[in-house]
């Protein structure tokens, strides 16, 4: 069974062109609006969408996607309210792949069965736990490979060769390189290093490989893009949206309009890293 | 929800997977799991290990002082006139509280993985302090993520710990409680990952923590339970601990948990009392869930968003609990009631009067558990009451509370 991710990371393969995966919070600022960024995605150049669910305790998370939840969750945002986003997004967009990211306690609240046929109603191809490593496979990655959605797994500077097989067991749609050891938003690792990283996973799977954690600029999604698949930029869009945000929560400027501009150049970073490769 | 079937023992769990029943788990990040699985190596060799436990026995012996004594609290039982009251002393052990015992295994399992850098969260300062005491006495450098609030409200053992080499981070997230400095620790954890070792203060947590903290901690039952029979000439009829994340309760409990005739009561913060969102009773108002790299009893929404909850007491002021009194509760061997702030503080008052003895605020919980049970209780009937630790460091909060300045 092919899902939308497979059939966009092909499509780019053959245009030998790395994906710029684009990472938001769902809700935040809140959700009229963020529905509208979501919308803009694709215009600006995002290959793959990842929506984020927000969540009250993000442990993996640097300051500005923490605060992006709590802004998300302050505005009222639910699972429920998230799935909906993606399902109303769906109207105009059957074809940008989606990709849920978060944490499992509001899956596990919400009761796996029951998330994962709303999942699938609302056009979700993929999903991103953070919390739920191979070891835990039973929760929430069988039956989701099972309901037909792709279970995209982290793999990081620790996971070493002899760990890559099981974390790239039950893993589809790509794999998720995390660049460094850290939270997300940290400073972006050497490169070079993880150039590296990308050659040896793949030395393990056909799957793509996505790099994260950290890739802020068009000049650094160049670069990574010119040894990944794909390179995925959260806590720079974050920022973007908090930037257009006052104090008092009024908004300053247009945030689906600050997200464009910004995705705009990181996609152009991405179609220079395919220039360079065929040069 | 179907009570799980009986189990012949009560003290085999966790299983391989670190569950105990539907509890407990390894929910982490990629980033942290292969540590944690190196964690679990080096504990199942040094738990077989005849020098480790004599290293760690010398130094509970000769540095935290153990054995605790079992003291008979005299002045409390004939104020409440019905069943016999000890107090298992854990307040008498170096740094005043029953922290020490977990700190000084895990900092053995630290220098055994060759780690060369301690973090640790706290609450009450009580395990910071811990964490500081051991880091330097076995000469690492400490960092203590520590909620703003707690910062602010148990400022002594702040002072404590800097004075010790720690450097106490403050966390403003959330209420600026245990949860978010528990947050942030393993935020410093997946960063620091190569050389860090978390040294988690309560039996919660990813597995093998639960396990271990609560194996470092039975030492309290193990010696309660051979000092009763030496004192009493039997089992007692009831013992008592409170419980946040529940590390003095599973160390008082685990080794009397196959002792069907003993009744084992476990004292959650009832706050302002639990029809609101004010307390932190978490098996009697929350429902399972997965947070800080466990499934076990969570107050949290609708929504699975976690609430802050709140406690009078730091040190219980948590929206979870350790996955092992969660399947204690749902089998139905441990019982758990809420005990409010206020009858805490009047245990505390009372104990300070009557024993001479200030407990701090968490074991004040289980006290005002004994207040009220021990009158209609027999004089030939016996219970053990876990003082858990000492309470100068709370004498700021009750000044507070009671409306006087210092």
């Amino acid at each position: 069974m092919t899902t939308r991710i497979d059939r966009r990371m092909a499509k780019l393969k053959a245009e030998g062109c790395p994906a710029l995966v684009t990472y938001f919070m769902g809700g935040d600022p809140d959700y009229e609006t963020s529905l509208s960024i979501m919308r803009a995605l694709p215009k600006a150049g995002s290959d793959i969408i990842e929506l984020g669910m927000p969540f009250s305790d993000p442990m993996a998370d640097g300051p500005a996607i923490q605060a992006a939840g709590l802004r998300a969750l302050k505005a009222g945002q639910t699972l429920g309210k998230t799935l909906q986003m993606a399902r109303e997004f769906r109207k105009d967009d059957n074809e940008t792949p989606i990709v849920m990211m978060g944490y499992y306690n509001p899956i596990y609240i919400y009761g796996v069965d029951r998330f994962l046929e709303d999942a699938i109603a609302s056009g979700i191809d993929g999903l991103i736990v953070v919390d739920l490593p191979p070891e835990m496979d039973a929760e929430l990655c069988i039956p989701a490979l099972k309901a037909g959605i792709n279970f995209i797994r982290l793999a990081t500077p620790t996971t070493d060769d002899k760990r890559l097989p099981k974390v790239l067991e039950n893993t589809s749609g790509f794999v998720y390189y995390v660049s460094m050891t850290g939270i997300t938003g940290s400073a972006l690792a050497d490169t070079s290093k993880v150039a590296e990283a990308v050659q040896r996973i793949k030395a393990h799977t056909d799957l793509p490989v996505c790099v994260g954690f950290g890739v802020k600029t068009a000049e650094q999604a160049k670069t990574i893009g010119a040894s990944a698949d794909g390179v995925v930029v959260g806590t720079a869009i974050v920022n973007a949206v908090a930037n257009v945000i006052g104090p008092k929560g009024e908004k300053t400027a247009d945030p689906a309009e600050a997200v464009a501009t910004l995705v705009n150049g990181l996609s152009q970073g991405i179609r220079a890293a395919r220039l360079a490769t065929a040069q | 929800m179907n009570k799980p079937t009986e189990p012949n023992s009560f003290r085999t769990g966790p299983d391989e997977q670190g569950m105990f029943g539907i509890f407990g788990g390894r929910f982490v990040a990629e980033t942290l799991m292969p540590l944690i699985l190196e964690l679990q190596r080096h504990w199942d060799e040094a738990k077989n290990d005849p020098a480790f436990k004599a290293e760690l026995n010398d130094l509970s012996t000769h540095y935290a002082g153990r054995p605790s004594k079992l003291y008979y609290a005299e002045g409390l039982t004939r104020h409440l006139g019905g069943a016999k009251i000890y107090f298992k002393r854990e307040d008498l052990n170096h740094t005043g509280s029953h922290k020490i015992n977990n700190c000084l295994g895990q900092i053995l399992l630290a220098k055994r993985m060759g780690k060369t850098r301690i973090i640790a969260e706290t609450g009450a300062g009580q395990h910071g302090v811990a964490s500081a005491t051991v880091a330097a006495r076995f000469g690492f450098p400490c960092f203590v993520y520590m909620g703003a609030t707690d910062v602010e409200r148990q400022k002594p053992n702040v002072f404590r710990m800097k004075l010790l080499g720690a450097e106490v981070r403050p966390v403003n997230a959330g209420h600026g409680t245990l949860k978010d400095a528990m947050n942030e620790a393993l935020r410093d954890w997946v960063t620091n990952v190569h050389d860090t070792y978390y040294l988690i203060g309560t039996a919660a947590g990813p597995h093998p923590y639960p396990e271990l903290v609560r194996d470092f901690q039975s030492v309290i039952g193990t010696e309660a339970r051979a000092q009763i029979l030496e004192q009493e000439g039997r089992l007692p009829d009831v013992i008592v601990a409170a419980v946040g994340g529940g590390s003095n309760a599973i160390g008082l409990f685990h080794p009397f948990l196959d002792d069907r005739s003993v009744k084992i009561v476990g004292i959650e913060a009832g706050g302002r009392g639990l029809d609101g969102i004010e307390h932190c009773a978490s098996m009697n108002a929350g429902s399972p869930g997965v947070l800080h790299g466990n499934r076990t009893y969570l107050l949290q929404n609708a929504d699975g968003q976690i609430l802050d909850g709140h406690s009078i007491s730091a040190g219980l002021d948590y929206p979870g609990v350790g996955p092992e009194h969660s399947w204690l509760r749902d089998t139905g061997r441990v019982e758990y009631v809420p005990i409010l702030d206020d009858e805490a503080l009047d245990a505390f008052q009372l104990t300070t009067k009557v024993e001479g003895i200030i407990p701090a605020l968490e074991s004040a919980h289980a006290i005002a558990h004994a207040v009220k049970v021990a009158p209609t209780m027999g004089k030939d009937k016996v219970m053990i009451v876990n003082l858990s630790g000492r309470g100068d460091k709370d004498v700021h909060t009750v000044a507070q509370m009671l409306g006087m300045e210092i």
